[in-house]
Order: structure tokens, then C-alpha cells, then sequence
């Protein structure tokens, strides 16, 4: 019983090595640590690519976690992280791609359907209340031959009724 | 850069080979990159200069797989740690680059080399660096 027992656990010993992926790493500052986690949080796994690095556990989202906190050690900046990383695997890795020609349709798209819709709907609109319901209002005030002769035989009994 | 057989140091100059080559990211865990070693045997056959990235890989792994399958590279470069590709911005592998007979690079190809993939994307692109030295 105590040998089954014991085998399991260490089965499942190996069986959480495979999913956790908690690295120890010693930062020099608060700061570093926190440009750290947001870095590898801005960073897209080029891999598995609805993943940031930080979440991956894709081998190269590790190396490019190494990758980051090493540069952080040696003193760059967020930024020139981010520069860094961009020149090697393109706009695409990063999570808030700058406003360049070939992103700008990220943003264009957007803003012109927004307006697209906008303009769609006030020109139905405007359309329909000058037409339709001017049409609908016209056709209230004229009536056809059939109705008025109808509208005539209903006065003149109403009228006759009253006399009576 | 450190050679895959020998562990001498490889320099910059391996780049700079006069005349276009291809830098072809591989290794031994990677299904499609056994797929695709035969047809780089053919290529390095009809004499187009291959230089071998053995990425994140064992290199006694590696030397087997040379043996047992043709060696179509002119030299392989170990690593290891996967810091080159790093550099080179690869995220996997199989991956070809096109590089100058300066040893800039041209393209890059993501996926295997086949004959289809080598007609329609990659010879283009390697015929106009030989025209231009």
C-alpha cells in the first residue's frame, strides 16, 4: 500500500513538471521587475499567436522571456526591449503595434466602418421621413373616387338619420 | 558560432560567400524538416550552397541524422540554446533563408522546401541575387 502510494506521488512529481513553468529570477530593482512582467505581457508568443510570452510555455516564448530579462539586466529600456524584439520578428509581436503606414489600416478600418455605419444610418433615416412618410401623408389627403363617393353616402345617412 | 562537428568557432565570414546561398534552420525533433532533408539533398546536388542551423538541438543527435540521411550543408552551425535564431527572429523550425553573396538577407520561408514551394517562391528570388553581385 505505502509502495502504491509512493509511486503515485512521484508520478505525480513528474507529472506537474510538465505544466508549470515558474521561473525564479532574481531582479535588481522592483522596477526591473515590473517592466519585466508588463513586457512579457505586451510580447506576443510568435508561435502560439493569441498567447503573450508570459503566458506561453511554447519554447520560444521561453527563450524570449530569457531573452527579455537579460536585455533588462544589461540596462535597456522598455522600449528599446520592445525595439529589440521588433526588429527580429516585426510589428506583429508586439501587442500595441505603432501607427505605421503598413498598421495604419488596424486603426483606418475601424474608424471608417464606425463612420460608414453612422452615415448609413442617417441617410435611412432621412430618406424615410421624406419619402415614405410624405408619401404615407399624401396618400391620407387624396382619396379615390370609390372612398369619397363612400363618404358621401355615409354623411348624407348619418345626416338623414339625425333628421329623422 | 561554434561548427556542429568539429566545436571550432565559425566566423562572420561564412556569410560572405560571393555568391547567394540558403541558411536552412533544422533539427532532429522536428517532423517536417525530415520531410523536407531529401530535397535539400537534391538542391545541394545540383550545387546550390547550403549552410545548416542546427537549432535547440543534441548535437550527437544531429551528426547521427547527417549520416543516416545525407549531409546537403556546407557547414552547420551548433545552436544549442537557440540564441542565433533568436537573433535571426525564428520561432520554429523548419525555416530558409535567402542570403546575398554579401550575406544579406532576402527572404525568409517558414514551413518545409519542396520542389513546389523551391519553383514558385524561392528560385525566383535566388535567380535575381545571382544576377546582381
Amino acid at each position: 500500500m505505502i509502495r502504491k502510494l509512493c509511486l503515485f506521488l512521484i508520478g505525480f512529481c513528474f507529472l506537474n513538471t510538465g505544466f508549470t513553468a515558474i521561473e525564479a529570477r532574481q531582479f535588481a530593482s522592483p522596477q526591473q521587475e515590473k517592466n519585466y512582467h508588463t513586457l512579457t505581457q505586451e510580447l506576443r508568443c510568435p508561435q502560439c499567436q493569441n498567447n503573450n510570452i508570459a503566458d506561453s510555455n511554447a519554447t520560444i516564448a521561453v527563450d524570449m522571456r530569457d531573452k527579455v530579462f537579460e536585455l533588462l539586466q544589461q540596462g535597456y529600456s522598455k522600449q528599446q526591449v520592445v525595439d529589440y524584439m521588433v526588429a527580429r520578428y516585426g510589428n506583429f509581436i508586439t501587442y500595441a503595434p505603432p501607427l505605421t503606414p503598413a498598421t495604419a489600416i488596424l486603426w483606418l478600418a475601424l474608424l471608417s466602418l464606425i463612420l460608414f455605419g453612422i452615415l448609413l444610418v442617417w441617410r435611412r433615416n432621412k430618406s424615410f421621413s421624406n419619402s415614405s412618410l410624405l408619401q404615407n401623408q399624401e396618400k391620407n389627403d387624396q382619396l379615390t373616387g370609390e372612398e369619397k363617393q363612400c363618404l358621401q353616402h355615409l354623411l348624407s345617412t348619418s345626416s338623414r338619420e339625425k333628421q329623422q | 558560432m561554434e561548427d556542429l562537428f568539429t566545436h571550432q568557432p565559425l566566423s562572420r565570414q561564412i556569410f560572405q560567400q560571393g555568391k547567394p546561398f540558403l541558411l536552412n534552420v533544422w533539427a532532429t525533433w522536428c517532423p517536417t524538416c525530415y520531410a523536407e532533408h531529401q530535397y535539400l539533398n537534391e538542391l545541394a546536388a545540383q550545387g546550390i550552397t547550403i549552410i545548416g542551423l542546427n537549432y535547440k538541438d543534441s548535437s550527437e543527435k544531429a551528426i547521427k541524422w547527417l549520416k543516416d540521411l545525407g549531409n546537403p550543408y556546407q557547414v552547420v552551425i551548433k545552436d544549442e540554446k537557440g540564441s542565433l535564431g533568436l537573433d535571426l527572429g525564428v520561432y520554429g523550425a523548419p525555416e530558409t533563408f535567402i542570403v546575398d553573396a554579401k550575406g544579406v538577407i532576402h527572404y525568409r520561408h517558414i514551413g518545409d522546401v519542396n520542389a513546389n514551394t523551391w519553383q514558385q517562391k524561392l528560385l525566383p528570388i535566388y535567380q535575381k541575387l545571382q544576377v546582381q553581385p
